[in-house]
């Protein structure tokens, strides 16, 4: 596959983030200054290890024997069928070990970790995903985890808690504001500040002060370089049209990226339309958001007219979140990635459409880039392809979800 | 001049530190938070703190979290805060500083805000997730409304970045003294003098310390190697245990009163009733 590795333009075309760790206008470091000797001391350190083939080689090595990527690129010819249009294709990171693309970025920030000297990582979690993904590296590479969650997620995602507490991370119940990911956040981002000197954060998303923006967005990367590499191989040609739910915005990123200089593909983000677009019921911050600085970066954020930050809503709670990455807030002002949004009801239709016609669960997250498959693809030709992010895998969500689709029934 | 610049000028010539206590705008209410501001200068406060609400405090700890919390459960915005601020200036000289979070002057905009902020009576601004680096706009934004700006300095701070926070600092650096956030600490960290004198010499400024002092006795050794004592955590709690009661300013300027005396005890400091 390597013959294909050189062919992306992204590189030149997207030159960000520039030196201020800014996408346009987006980004930039705002932390207490406490952190700011340690976004410096990671971003050499980052630096380095890009730079240094032993590194590249080992953390390649994992991705292959320990995470199982390449991940297949999937022909998904039951919902083509169903749907009528586009050849759909799945790009499988729920297939990835843990279920989810968040290992992709958990495992080389660990190994980053490791290599600053640093015995303990903490980390944020939503889903549950990326703390479950931080976890199983820390237990691999043998540090010490800390995971703080929502006590709200911590109900909605019960398996999660007890898989990462099965490999030995402490998790922690954040009680704080809206007791979700954004009070996640805040509380490791409080822990960081205590333990800085020999604690790493690891960051979940493509958010949050500069590198962590490009680091993960780096770590992720892999995700389209190998969808680029796959797509030729089976059909010799680039996709029309690539669809992947947005949070902070990782597992889009990561699958886009690669294909940002290539004009021909139309990019879709999902945001997480919720209940309905008032205030609080949602998540989708280019329909209902507006400039603000949240925890680190500058992008578009979910707020009141007096700046104080919004509550959020979705059935998905690794999309429940009032601020996108910056690099996202960039492709958004330049056209270059399109943004629209899914309903809960949308995505639950989706996830049991998807469960139906192929036998795959997926995670409610990736069931808002589902939604948007079902939109697009009956008004395309047929020898048009999408592909779509399959993110992460539904068995965590299969409890939350079975309370609105079947509420009669115990599960 | 500046209220702030003028008060650590006559301190620094009566070879005095400064009393900076800290309390949150809107807790328990705006009129009571202005009566604890007016009673905290009578006791002897040299700058207050006013405390800017916001729904991520990332840099708080569990007390000032919780008052942050209960002033915006009763609608407690930076406008509103500004209007509080109007009201003190109607009954107090007293140097006030803001402490807020960024978003709420980003989205205020910057140069709106500065002029507003000067016209209420507003002294100075430190925004706590604002480090000088991301901050010309604003530093400019102030100056033109003659508003002192006050960058935090960390034990993590190089004397590279002091020197950089030093340049943005008008009248003083405040110096976090510990690693994390705002709270109470049974004990000072150690080699503090040390430490407080590495950042005068890098920042070239005189150096407020904070987060963790709690005590008349840890402020009294505070006093004695820095040119500021910054008390938070410690008061906030005061009026947090007064529950509402029609004596909360009395109390927190009763405990404020023992501070002012070990910072600076040749002079009177009493509570007025």
């Amino acid at each position: 596959m390597k013959k294909y590795a050189n062919s992306s333009t992204t590189r030149e075309k997207h030159p960000w983030p520039d030196i201020h760790g800014r996408y346009g206008r987006y980004g930039g470091q705002y932390v207490p200054e406490t952190l700011m000797y340690a976004l410096g001391e990671l971003e050499t350190a980052y630096g380095d290890a890009a730079n240094d083939a032993a590194f590249q080689e080992q953390l390649a090595d994992y991705q292959h024997h320990y995470v199982g990527r390449p991940t297949p690129l999937y022909h998904a010819q039951r919902i083509t069928e169903h749907l009528g249009g586009a050849q759909v294709y799945f790009k499988r990171e729920d297939l990835a070990h843990t279920g989810a693309h968040k290992i992709n970025n958990a495992l080389g920030q660990c190994l980053l970790a490791k290599r600053m000297g640093k015995p303990r990582v903490i980390a944020e979690t939503g889903a549950g995903q990326h703390g479950v993904a931080t976890a199983t590296a820390a237990a691999l590479l043998g540090l010490d985890c800390e995971v703080y969650m929502g006590a709200e997620d911590m109900d909605r995602q019960r398996l999660n808690v007890f898989r990462m507490r099965l490999m030995g991370a402490k998790v922690v119940a954040v009680d704080a504001g809206s007791r979700t990911l954004k009070d996640a956040i805040n509380e490791a981002l409080r822990d960081w500040a205590a333990n800085v000197e020999h604690t790493h954060y690891v960051l979940g998303t493509v958010h949050g002060p500069h590198p962590f923006p490009m680091i993960c967005r780096d770590f992720q990367a892999v995700i389209g370089r190998e969808t680029r590499a796959q797509l030729t191989e089976a059909v010799g040609r680039l996709p029309n049209m690539m669809i992947a739910c947005v949070g902070g915005g990782s597992n889009a990123i990561g699958l886009f990226f690669d294909f940002l200089g290539d004009d021909s593909v139309t990019m879709v983000g999902v945001e997480a339309g919720g209940i309905e677009m008032a205030p609080g019921m949602h998540a989708a911050r280019f329909a209902g958001g507006s400039l603000g600085m949240l925890q680190g970066a500058v992008s578009y954020v979910l707020q009141d007219e007096n700046g104080l930050i919004g509550n959020t809503h979705s059935v998905s709670a690794g999309l429940d979140y009032a601020s996108v990455g910056p690099e996202h807030a960039h492709c958004f002002d330049t056209k270059r990635i399109e943004y629209t949004s899914a309903s809960d009801e949308e995505a639950l239709e989706a996830f049991q459409l998807c469960s139906r016609l192929e036998g795959i669960i997926p995670a409610l997250e990736s069931a808002h880039a589902i939604a948007e498959v079902i939109k697009r693809a009956p008004g395309m030709a047929a020898n048009d392809i999408i592909v779509m992010n399959m993110s992460g895998r539904g068995d965590k969500d299969v409890q939350h979800a079975a309370r609105f689709i079947a509420p009669e029934e115990d599960v | 001049m500046n209220r702030i610049a003028q008060r650590f000028e006559t301190l620094q010539e009566n070879k005095q530190a400064a009393f900076i206590p800290f309390i949150t705008g809107g807790d328990p209410t705006l009129p009571v938070s202005e009566d604890i501001a007016v009673a905290l200068g009578d006791v002897g406060a040299d700058v207050i703190e006013y405390g800017v609400p916001f729904t991520d405090p990332v840099g708080d700890g569990p007390v000032i979290q919780e008052a942050s919390l209960r002033a915006l459960q009763h609608g407690v915005t930076l406008r509103s805060i500004l209007g509080s601020v109007e009201r003190i200036r109607k009954r107090s000289d007293v140097p006030l500083l803001l402490f807020t979070y960024y978003n709420p002057i980003f989205v205020y905009g910057e140069a709106a805000f500065a002029r507003d902020a000067a016209a209420a009576g507003v002294d100075g601004v430190l925004c706590v997730d604002l480090p000088p680096d991301n901050a010309q706009e604003y530093r400019d934004a102030m100056r033109t409304h003659g508003v002192s700006t006050v960058f935090l300095a960390a034990p993590t701070s190089t004397d590279e970045r002091l020197a950089r926070i030093g340049a943005a600092c008008d009248t003083f650096v405040y110096y976090i003294s510990r690693l994390g956030v705002t709270g109470e600490r049974a004990a000072l960290t150690r080699n503090l003098h040390a430490a407080v004198d590495r950042v005068r010499t890098c920042t070239g400024k005189p150096v407020a310390v904070g987060f963790g002092i709690s005590t008349p006795e840890q402020a009294r050794q505070v006093a004695a190697i820095a040119e500021g004592v910054v008390v938070g955590s410690a008061i906030v709690r005061v009026i947090a245990e007064a529950n509402g009661a029609p004596d909360t300013s009395q109390r927190a300027a009763a405990f404020a009163a023992t501070l002012a005396n070990a910072i600076n005890p040749d002079i009177s400091h009493q509570v007025s009733s």
